[in-house]
């Protein structure tokens, strides 16, 4: 004896996003503060020791904000024109920055007036950084040049004027205090070596170049200009490696989440993409409220902030565990595991006696009545108010399972009027839905056919059948227009397509001469 | 049947079981089923057959236990003999000729020597008409016997078993035909008729289908084509008799049966529910749901323990007092038509078909044994006339087995078909196919053919289906992409098509690096790899029915017939036709492991199979004439031991076995005669004539078991022959203290002797003896024959016999200490005891 088989419930896929490990870790951020700054902001960076402050480089002055508070710690104002690229030296205790009027000045976290001024550029500088020994400088300006300055003298050490345009970003390599790296407008990257005078490669990015990234193990570099990233690997003498067009305007901003497992891109677009950087696909992306200019993450991800053309900054911090799981805790509230297993685990002895127990079949409300072969109570069941409304599905589901059993229109007669406007407000609500209108249809016929004799008695009915051929006219016309589109993409594809020609035209008629010339020696099969 | 050297079509498996009630017999531990030209003889609690009892020529219509042996039970045939066999040893003991084909058997016990059977009234096969006939069977000693001695009991009866019985005590028998019930009673020699209206009010049908009779009590209980039951009462007068009518069925009843003491009437019909009315009480009725398919018969053991119901998709199921099934008889399934092909699974070697409706059947060709159904379409199944159910109409594995695809469809009046496409995954531990991915609607219309790719890397799986909207679709797995918290599923890779014609059949090459999809007459390739379409291929101007790529060193060669009754062979090398033929193909398929093509091929009414390599168009080996009708469905098995037959006719058979659905769906195969032989070998080995059902667990303990008993036998033999004198000894031995005893080595011989000798005999004995000591002096010198007499039986003395059995092995030394010890005079010591 077979158990009764429940009623089938279709799943339909899901639409929107996938739910993957990257949505669920990027999601896992607080609303973000936004805070006003004075102009743009062009540059965040955060001090790579213990409380991570993050300088925030916008108009004439640099803020420095503290990990968790909301007006600046510290504001450096010290500037005569728009002030550049503000960077923390490796310990945290000097800070570098260009200015519009072409000096850099070295500034003391703690103190307020620069340290050093460096002179020498004569245009902006954009790009300041320091190198991995601490006593160096490398800077980037508009005046095509990258030099290399002496903190402790003041003094500049080089100059490179390899560059044909606005030098706008450079990195130096956390590894190695000669190698640095700067990208300019000319399209083109350079490794520079501070012991020789040239630059030992260059790369051609292509586009005016945004934004340099170095990976940790600094044998790929991450290049930003136009809508493309492109990955370099500097090992094998810059060969470029992969190539991305994720965004729709300029790329602006790169950065690395602090596991080196994904890179974020941000872009005029108003995006921020995350890649895996093992396939450098794209595994989540974030928005804000205008073009970002420059992205930070602090050290283990605590928080991401972004700077906008709008003068705002963003920033978002990372939900504390605790936080994260009374939200999933206050979502529901499920039993224990006790409480699932109580009893199930239990061992028996050697000389237990073993009772089986049949396992009993739980089966939904309109199963059982299906079982019994009570369809209306079954349908009415399906259209109790909590399930039409949340799982349409299972009213679909069991509309489609009375057809098959060829009693949908014995469920569906004999109703009141009361009954029958919910159904009507169900079809109404439904009928179009691609996913259901297969099975909706048919039983909106039928109900047609049934009630056909008392159309025009009950206003409230006639009222919610007129709504229905409403409807069903706007969706008649609807698919019209679709299904003209589809005739005009289908001529276009069709013109923009080569013409695929089967490579071997007389291969037909080859094989009616092949016919003919087999027909005068054609091998018989013959029983033997 | 034809005979073509030594390659010979044998049916194989899959004959009905459900054509004829089945017979329980006394002790319940049996079930007797007519199946085919067989009778088989099943084992109520494992299931197992047992015997099979074969002899009948052509199909078996009743079995039937002797009222007067229980042990032995009467089976009737078309063939016109009624055989009377021991089915405990599956021994034919008598054949009855009757001379007409019997259709049903019926005995009774008052009627000592008459059995009564059902025949055509006319002698030709064709007559409609059915009369009821009393044999006398003729007192004779021998083997066939011809039983000449029959008179007529009733005329126009119905050829349905089931519509005719006897009555309490084989008093009258009655028997329903149409809207008629007659009942015959033997004291009076007078028959009765009662005849009911063709169609009531309410437009019920009132034919009546089948009858019983109670036991005990004159009633008969009919049960009618609109699902009602009558029981009739008072019908030994034409005028009073009376009905009262039962109604729960709403369709046909086909089955009723009173249980032994008639406490119960058991119905059942196209519900597939059992249901147990109280006789007496008829509102309290018990169910049993679910049975699986539409109930054909109904049997009840002698003790009214077991009921055994027959389905109609030829399943035995035995019920314990209607509350618990406690096993399942499953046959092969053969329903109206095999939608499916007919399949191999690469893994188990199975025949994959139809089953149930809305499953798959897996059934082992080796042990003829249906392995498990499963359930494709996972709804549950209504039981109703006219319901527009879901059928299973294709399915296609992969090479390594891992992957099942199965199409179900629905088609319901005036609305668009429902199409499922569901892709099973084989999993390792439940050992069965895991759904994966369902695809409702893959398609618009129709699916013509589906296919696996047969890429040997076994990495990427591909799926193509061709459809009759004019597309044909490409399925992949994809590899990697798959989210965490759900395995990977299939999705569609690629939509093809070719000038908007309907695509029909599709086709992979070996290496799974060509598709070959037919569209009418054109035969378009294409590169999977890249979807590109490489070349068409054409032979006007009838389309192609079926495509076949040629194997291993056939590689190259394209196989196709069209309609117009052409075989084509074409070369992909030059794209050109290479050969072709003209014959008209029913069907044409290729054997997986060897090069071999198959093309049955049917020419006036009957179907020829030819086997032929692509290479050449002569033929490997041909038979005529295999079976009637056309072949539409055939499949290549794997053997499971390859065959050494070096005969060029018979080498195709080698590596595969050939089996074929014929129009009647009888599932046939071809065999050569070494197999048969080799088969016959191995089924006489295992013919054990024991009436414990044989179970492969039987085989293990049932030797060890038997054994057991003998050697408990010899045991219990040695330990109760009477030993007078010798017992009271030992008794005297144990029980007096050690202290008052004599040496040991004077007791040993003491205890020996009174294991050897008995009294009465003893004298004698030593004589015997003594004269065994010369002989032993004469022939001392041949050792051999000495020790081949040893154990020479002495009639006289079975008290020596037993102790030899006991200890069989004596060397020539202690025989001689033996009779050495016996010649001594122990008198003394033994009066001693005694005193």
């Amino acid at each position: 004896m077979a158990s009764f088989k429940p009623t089938k419930i279709q799943v339909y896929p899901k639409l929107g996003e996938k739910v993957t490990q990257d949505t669920l870790y990027w999601k896992n951020y607080k609303a973000p503060v936004q805070i006003k700054e004075f102009g743009a902001i062009t540059s965040i960076d955060f001090s790579p020791v213990a409380p991570h402050n993050f300088a925030v480089t916008a108009f004439t002055r640099i803020h420095i904000y503290g990990p968790f508070s909301q007006e600046p710690v510290k504001t450096l104002t010290r500037f005569k024109d728009t002030a550049y690229c503000g960077r923390f030296r490796s310990d945290g205790q000097l800070l570098v920055a260009g200015c519009e009027d072409s000096v850099v000045r070295l500034f003391d976290v703690s103190g307020k007036a620069a340290l050093r001024m460096f002179r020498g550029h004569t245009k902006a500088v954009h790009v300041t950084d320091f190198t991995s020994d601490r006593y160096q400088i490398l800077t980037g300006s508009d005046d095509y040049t990258c030099r290399l300055w002496d903190i402790p003298n003041a003094t500049e050490l080089n100059s490179y004027r390899e560059h044909t345009d606005y030098v706008r970003c450079g990195v130096t390599s956390k590894l190695n205090r000669d190698l640095f790296i700067t990208g300019s407008y000319d399209h083109t990257l350079k490794l520079f070596d501070a012991r020789a005078d040239k630059s030992v490669m260059t790369m051609d990015h292509g586009q005016p170049v945004e934004s340099l990234l170095l990976y940790p193990s600094e044998g790929l570099l991450v290049s930003a200009g136009g809508r493309h990233v492109k990955v370099w690997d500097l090992l094998k003498g810059g060969q470029p490696l992969v190539s991305m067009k994720n965004h729709h305007k300029t790329v602006t901003c790169l950065c690395l989440s602090s596991n080196g497992q994904r890179l974020l891109s941000a872009s005029l677009d108003r995006h921020v993409k995350v890649y895996n950087t093992t396939n450098y696909k794209v595994v989540h992306n974030f928005d804000y409220a205008a073009s970002i200019l420059s992205l930070a993450l602090a050290p283990n991800d605590e928080s991401i902030v972004a700077g906008m053309t709008n003068s705002i900054l963003s920033i978002k911090h990372r939900k504390s565990p605790e936080e994260s799981a009374e939200v999933s805790g206050q979502q529901r509230r499920t039993p224990s595991y006790r409480v699932f297993v109580k009893g199930k685990n239990y061992a028996p002895k050697q000389d237990d006696y073993l009772v089986s127990k049949p396992v009993k079949q739980h089966l939904a409300k309109y199963d059982k009545q299906l079982r019994t072969f009570n369809v209306s109570n079954s349908l009415d069941t399906a259209l109790a108010t909590w399930t039409r409304l949340r799982k349409p599905e299972i009213t679909v589901a069991v509309i489609k399972e009375l057809d098959r059993r060829g009693t949908l229109k014995n469920a569906l007669a004999g109703r009141d009027e009361q009954w029958l406007a919910r159904l009507l407000n169900f079809l109404i609500g439904n009928l179009v839905d691609p996913r259901f209108a297969a099975v909706l249809a048919p039983a909106a016929e039928m109900i047609l056919d049934v009630y056909r004799r008392v159309v025009g008695q009950s206003p409230l009915v006639d009222r919610q059948l007129l709504r229905l051929q409403e409807l069903l006219e706007r969706e008649i016309d609807y698919q019209q227009d679709l299904l003209e589109v589809l005739g005009m993409l289908d001529t276009l594809f069709a013109s923009s397509l080569p013409r695929l020609e089967v490579p071997h035209p007389g291969t037909s008629r080859a094989n009616g001469l092949a016919q003919g010339e087999a027909g005068t020696s054609r091998p018989q099969l013959q029983a033997t | 049947m034809v005979e073509h050297g030594d390659i010979r079509v044998v049916h194989r498996g899959g004959s009905k079981i459900n054509s004829r009630e089945p017979v329980v017999t006394n002790d319940s531990r049996f079930l007797l089923c007519a199946s085919g030209e067989r009778v088989k003889v099943f084992s109520t609690s494992t299931e197992e057959c047992v015997h099979d009892l074969r002899g009948h020529t052509d199909l078996v219509t009743g079995v039937l236990l002797r009222p007067t042996n229980h042990l032995q039970v009467y089976s009737c045939s078309v063939d016109g003999t009624v055989r009377l066999w021991d089915f405990t040893d599956g021994i034919l003991i008598k054949t009855y000729d009757i001379g007409y084909p019997v259709y049903a058997i019926y005995a009774s016990a008052n009627h000592e020597g008459v059995f009564f059977i059902v025949t055509p009234t006319q002698s030709d096969n064709r007559s409609e008409l059915f009369q009821l006939v009393a044999v006398h069977l003729p007192q004779s000693g021998d083997q066939l016997v011809e039983a000449q001695e029959l008179s007529a009991v009733l005329s126009n009866v119905s050829s349905n078993p089931a519509a005719t019985g006897f009555g309490r005590g084989g008093e009258y028998i009655a028997s329903a035909k149409g809207l008629h019930l007659e009942v015959y009673f033997f004291k009076k020699q007078k028959s009765y008729r009662f005849s009911l209206k063709e169609d009531n009010k309410k437009g019920g049908k009132n034919t009546l289908m089948c009858i019983a009779c109670h036991p005990k009590d004159d009633c008969i209980a009919t049960g009618h084509e609109d699902g009602k039951i009558r029981l009739w009462r008072n019908f030994n007068h034409k005028k009073e008799y009376t009905y009262t009518t039962l109604h729960w069925h709403h369709n046909a009843v086909s089955s009723l049966r009173f249980t032994p003491e008639g406490t119960n009437l058991l119905s059942g019909g196209l519900e597939s529910v059992l249901v147990q009315w109280r006789y007496n009480q008829e509102s309290e009725r018990d169910f049993l749901p679910r049975l699986g398919s539409a109930i054909t018969h109904i049997a009840v053991s002698p003790d009214g323990t077991l009921f055994c119901t027959s389905h109609s998709d030829n399943k035995i199921t035995i019920i314990q007092s209607c509350v618990k099934v406690s096993a399942v008889i499953q046959g092969l399934v053969n329903g109206e038509s095999v939608r499916t092909d007919l399949m191999v699974d690469p893994r188990s070697k199975s025949l994959v078909l139809n089953g149930k409706p809305g499953h798959l059947q897996f059934y082992s060709l080796q042990r003829d044994k249906l392995l498990y159904n499963l359930d494709i379409v996972q709804q549950e199944y209504i039981h109703e006339l006219g319901l527009q159910q879901f059928e299973v109409v294709k399915v296609a594995f992969d090479a390594p087995g891992n992957w099942m695809a199965t199409v179900e469809e629905r088609k319901p009046k005036a609305a668009e078909p429902e199409i499922n496409l569901k892709l099973w995954a084989f999993d390792e531990q439940t050992q069965s196919f895991v759904l994966n991915t369902t695809v409702s609607a893959p398609h618009e219309a129709q699916i013509t053919s589906m296919c696996f790719s047969q890429a040997a890397d076994g990495q990427t799986s591909m799926l193509v289906s061709a459809s009759e909207d004019g597309h044909f679709k490409a399925w992949q797995l994809p590899r990697s992409a798959c989210t965490e918290d759900e395995g990977p599923s299939w999705s569609c890779d690629f939509v093809g098509d070719y000038r908007g014609l309907a695509p029909q059949c599709c086709c992979f090459s070996a290496d799974g690096s060509l598709l070959a999809v037919s569209f009418q007459e054109v035969v378009t390739v294409w590169s999977p790899a890249s979807w590109e379409l490489l070349t068409t291929l054409s032979q006007p101007p009838k389309a192609i029915r079926d495509l076949c790529f040629g194997r291993l060193g056939c590689s190259k060669y394209l196989m196709g017939t069209t309609a117009s009754n052409l075989l084509c062979c074409w070369n992909l090398l030059t794209c050109s036709l290479e050969w072709s033929t003209s014959m008209d193909v029913s069907l044409l398929l290729s054997d997986p492991l060897t090069e071999n093509m198959a093309a049955f091929c049917c020419q006036a009414e009957s179907t020829d199979l030819f086997v032929f390599k692509p290479s050449e168009p002569r033929p490997v080996a041909s038979l005529k004439a295999v079976c009637s009708g056309k072949v539409t469905r055939a499949v290549f098995a794997p053997r499971e031991e390859m065959l050494e037959s070096c005969e060029e006719s018979s080498q195709w058979l080698n590596r595969s076995q050939l089996y074929f659905l014929t129009q009647h769906m009888d599932l046939m195969t071809f065999t050569t005669k070494a197999e048969e032989d080799r088969l016959a070998a191995s089924s006489k080995q295992l013919f054990i004539d024991d009436s414990v059902a044989m179970t492969p667990f039987y085989l293990l303990l049932g030797k060890h078991r038997k054994q057991e008993n003998q050697d408990s036998l010899t045991r219990l033999s040695a330990e109760l022959m009477p030993l007078p004198r010798g017992s009271l000894a030992i008794k005297e031995l144990l029980q007096s203290p050690a202290h008052v005893l004599p040496s040991t080595s004077v007791l040993c011989s003491m205890f020996v002797e009174s294991l050897l000798v008995s009294v009465a005999d003893g004298s004698e004995e030593s004589k015997h003896a003594e004269e065994e000591m010369e002989s032993e002096k004469e022939e001392e010198d041949s050792e051999g024959e000495m020790e081949s007499r040893t154990p020479r039986p002495e009639p006289a003395s079975p008290g020596l016999q037993s102790a030899e059995s006991a200890a069989p092995a004596l060397t020539k030394a202690q025989l001689k200490e033996l009779r050495r010890v016996k010649k001594l005079d122990h008198g003394w010591l033994a009066d001693l005891l005694l005193s």
